[in-house]
């Protein structure tokens, strides 16, 4: 169906599935039980658990099918949000004009930068990247402020802006053809409330688009192409072949998912920082990779919103909250957990908790969360290891 | 000429924190194959360990933030002073100063960065061996991403558990008091007083530096020890066939390269007050000098560390941005004018891009390391 055998439509209606009924998946509790720190359910978290995980698959073109660690991915990411912003505030608050033109404008730099890296390869082409995207950053931070809003971030101003497309009246929040994204219904179930939100239903539905077309990558002689580069990028060239061509456009794919997310994020909320493009942001979508499983279709999007929902639970225990849970322990083995948990790895300190699983998940599960998922599968079933079906990307060759 | 030597002489300092940094990172290529993004970490950690014994040594901080932690002070209220309260003000009172007398405990305290200096080097290498034994030498085996990668988590996780012990803000710690003035350089190149002056530490720096990165060459040079490293380096396996075990050789050098880059930091620590991503900060625009230099060459790494120091000193240089965009008839708030002005901000990016598609091997590059 569609163009995709029965497996992978089969992946493609459970992601389907997973971001259609995210409001209810991720509100497993009632808002007053004292598990209700657990829910993510909200539409803000929700948007960039879909956001990223937009990054994520286009991330994975790359770095997953051709093995090219780029190190400056959250530069487009960027890039697409000023653009978005430019096109608010020179157009209108249309999505429909800005997010186009985040893709476009951020293919375009990609295009740029895409071809000077990969002139080299390895670790010289992450340093490019790294070096490009650094650039980037501490432009958008200093000079290039007239565009980027510098520190103060860029944001619409509806009395001083041109907006020449904006009718008499018209929305002053993004919108799609007049239809206000921030638009939400609340439903009260018993104790239970779930929010819908139309800009989420925007981003879940651009999310499984774009899996459906990373899909198509991935099986596509294109994709078998990438992956040819990956296992052996030499033999590859004394085929005949120039791999260039195909690498740039890897290249390209992936940084214009990363312009749409861009854009996204704008379309949810309308600012545009700097901060978003420093290098760490990058060394996030780096984590988010492995930790889900590079290569495979499902890993960017379990990577991505493993770690936006961690971030979300850690940074907000607190420590009141832990001296409940740890109730039981003794007096002075209590305060000193609680100490230890609050200022090591809860709160504003999650970050610590972040690197040690990812280092954890690098030492020993470098498949990420997809192989672990088969691992645990395997054991249960008794099977062989090799005819594991979840989510994995052997290709039907 | 005064403006341009001024501009030299003000590259130096940051030129040397680069230069030792990217020694450490490329010994620890070129005997291990190993790049290490949790190098700059460890600098960091140099320059909490300057914050630290300072503490300890009783300097006492206005800041009072979470790094009064370590300080071994004696507090008494003294009745006879009040604060603006009427209460009795409590004095802080170094225990060095009590045990050993004013003289002694002042000295140790204006003098602790320098102290620090000794102490770290065996606290460095223990951390260095402890991340090559612990860590690191299980991946000689697995691409260079995953060696990446798990050093780019080590990174994060050093600076997290900097940052829950001592804020997030940067802590300043001081030079000793006799070497804090400027100096006049100038008058010993004939010029006349004040045309170049330079803070004394920064002084200090470079040839603390200097002399760190001179050692290190000649540790490599003219002992048996580091005979066998550089053995090792150009071909391991021959090495290993002598009967010689060149893994512990390797793991000492991961340690001398961590300390190399944890006396870096102490000393840098009155020139910036560190905080956790002091670190992050430096290892990229020290991947850059590694770059440039040529991976695996250790002189490559030490010429491209100042070239680029210097570097961003003249980049800053406002007189010939100014005149530049004057030249070229742009008005102020043109674009190109603004790049130029801002040229300092990516200059030495600039170059790594440049040199990395016109010379890939870098300055020093060898012929064979890392090239695909």
């Amino acid at each position: 169906m569609l163009g995709l055998n029965k497996k992978d439509f089969s992946l493609l209606l459970f992601v389907a599935f997973l971001a259609i009924a995210a409001p209810f998946l991720l509100n497993p509790f009632p808002a007053s039980s004292s598990l209700s720190f657990l829910n993510a359910g909200y539409p803000a978290l929700m948007q960039l658990f879909a956001i990223f995980a937009i990054v994520l698959i286009g991330f994975n073109i790359l770095f997953g099918l051709t093995g090219y660690l780029s190190f400056g991915h959250a530069a487009f990411i960027g890039i697409g949000s000023y653009t978005a912003m430019w096109m608010y505030k020179l157009l209108n608050f249309n999505v429909i004009i800005a997010i186009p033109m985040a893709m476009l404008v951020t293919g375009i730099f990609a295009l740029l930068i895409g071809w000077i890296s990969l002139r080299r390869t390895g670790i010289y082409f992450s340093i490019l990247t790294l070096a490009f995207a650094e650039m980037a950053y501490r432009l958008s931070y200093s000079v290039l402020t007239p565009i980027t809003g510098g520190e103060t971030n860029l944001s619409p101003d509806p009395v001083n802006d041109p907006m020449v497309l904006k009718s008499e009246g018209g929305l002053t929040v993004p919108h799609l053809f007049g239809f206000d994204l921030n638009a939400k219904t609340t439903w009260e179930v018993g104790s239970w409330s779930f929010t819908f939100e139309a800009g989420y239903y925007l981003c879940a539905l651009i999310l499984i688009i774009s899996f459906y077309i990373a899909i198509r990558i991935f099986r596509s002689p294109f994709g078998m192409m990438l992956r040819a580069i990956k296992s052996n990028n030499q033999r590859m060239s004394y085929t005949g072949l120039n791999t260039k061509p195909y690498m740039l456009a890897a290249f390209v794919i992936s940084g214009v998912y990363a312009g749409l997310a861009g854009g996204l994020l704008v379309a949810m909320d309308a600012q545009a920082g700097a901060e978003r493009m420093f290098w760490t942001e990058s060394g996030t979508i780096v984590i988010m990779a492995i930790l889900g499983g590079v290569g495979t279709l499902l890993g960017p999007i379990l990577g991505a919103g493993a770690i936006k929902y961690m971030e979300k639970i850690l940074s907000s225990i607190s420590e009141s909250q832990l001296h409940t849970w740890l109730g039981i322990l003794p007096d002075w083995l209590e305060d000193a957990m609680v100490y230890i948990l609050a200022n090591f790895f809860v709160g504003h300190a999650w970050h610590l908790t972040l690197g040690l699983v990812f280092m954890l998940v690098v030492i020993f599960v470098p498949g990420g969360l997809v192989e672990l998922g088969q691992r645990i599968g395997n054991r249960f079933r008794r099977k062989k290891p090799d005819t594991a079906p979840s989510g994995e990307t052997t290709p039907a060759e | 000429m005064e403006e341009i030597l001024q501009q030299v002489i003000n590259g130096l300092d940051r030129g040397s924190a680069y230069a030792l940094i990217a020694l450490g990172l490329t010994l620890i290529f070129g005997t291990l194959g190993v790049v290490n993004f949790a190098h700059g970490a460890l600098f960091m950690i140099g320059a909490f360990v300057a914050v630290l014994v300072s503490d300890l040594l009783g300097d006492i901080r206005e800041l009072g933030s979470a790094d009064d932690f370590f300080k071994l002070v004696q507090v008494v209220e003294d009745p006879t002073q009040t604060d603006f309260l009427g209460r009795p003000l409590s004095v802080e009172t170094s225990y060095w100063v009590v045990w050993f007398g004013e003289n002694f405990g002042n000295w140790l305290s204006d003098w602790s960065v320098p102290i620090a200096v000794l102490i770290s080097i065996p606290i460095m290498i223990f951390i260095g061996w402890a991340m090559e034994r612990g860590l690191i030498r299980h991946f000689y085996h697995r691409p260079h991403a995953d060696q990446i990668l798990v050093t780019f988590g080590l990174a994060i996780v050093l600076g997290d558990l900097i940052r829950a012990m001592y804020g997030a803000n940067p802590i300043q710690t001081a030079m000793p008091e006799s070497l804090s003035g400027p100096v006049d350089l100038g008058v010993f190149l004939g010029y006349d007083v004040g045309t170049i002056t330079y803070s004394s530490w920064r002084i200090v720096y470079f040839f603390f530096s200097m002399t760190i990165i001179a050692g290190v060459f000649a540790f490599l040079q003219f002992t048996t020890f580091g005979m066998v490293v550089r053995a090792g380096m150009a071909d391991r396996e021959t090495v290993g066939l002598l009967g010689i075990n060149i893994n512990k050789y390797f793991t000492l050098m991961f340690g001398l390269a961590a300390a190399v880059a944890g006396v870096a930091g102490v000393m840098f620590a009155p020139i910036q007050a560190p905080s956790y991503n002091l670190g992050m900060e430096y290892l990229v625009p020290c991947f850059v000098v590694v770059v440039v230099g040529g991976m695996g060459s250790l002189p490559g790494a030490v010429l491209a560390g100042f070239l680029l120091g210097i570097v961003q000193s003249f980049a800053s240089l406002p007189t010939w941005k100014t005149s530049l965009v004057e030249r070229l008839g742009l008005d102020d708030g043109n674009l190109i004018a603004n790049l130029i002005i801002g040229v300092d901000q990516i200059a030495i990016y600039l170059i790594a891009i440049i040199i990395l598609l016109t010379r890939p091997r870098g300055l020093l590059g060898r012929k064979g390391v890392m090239e695909d």
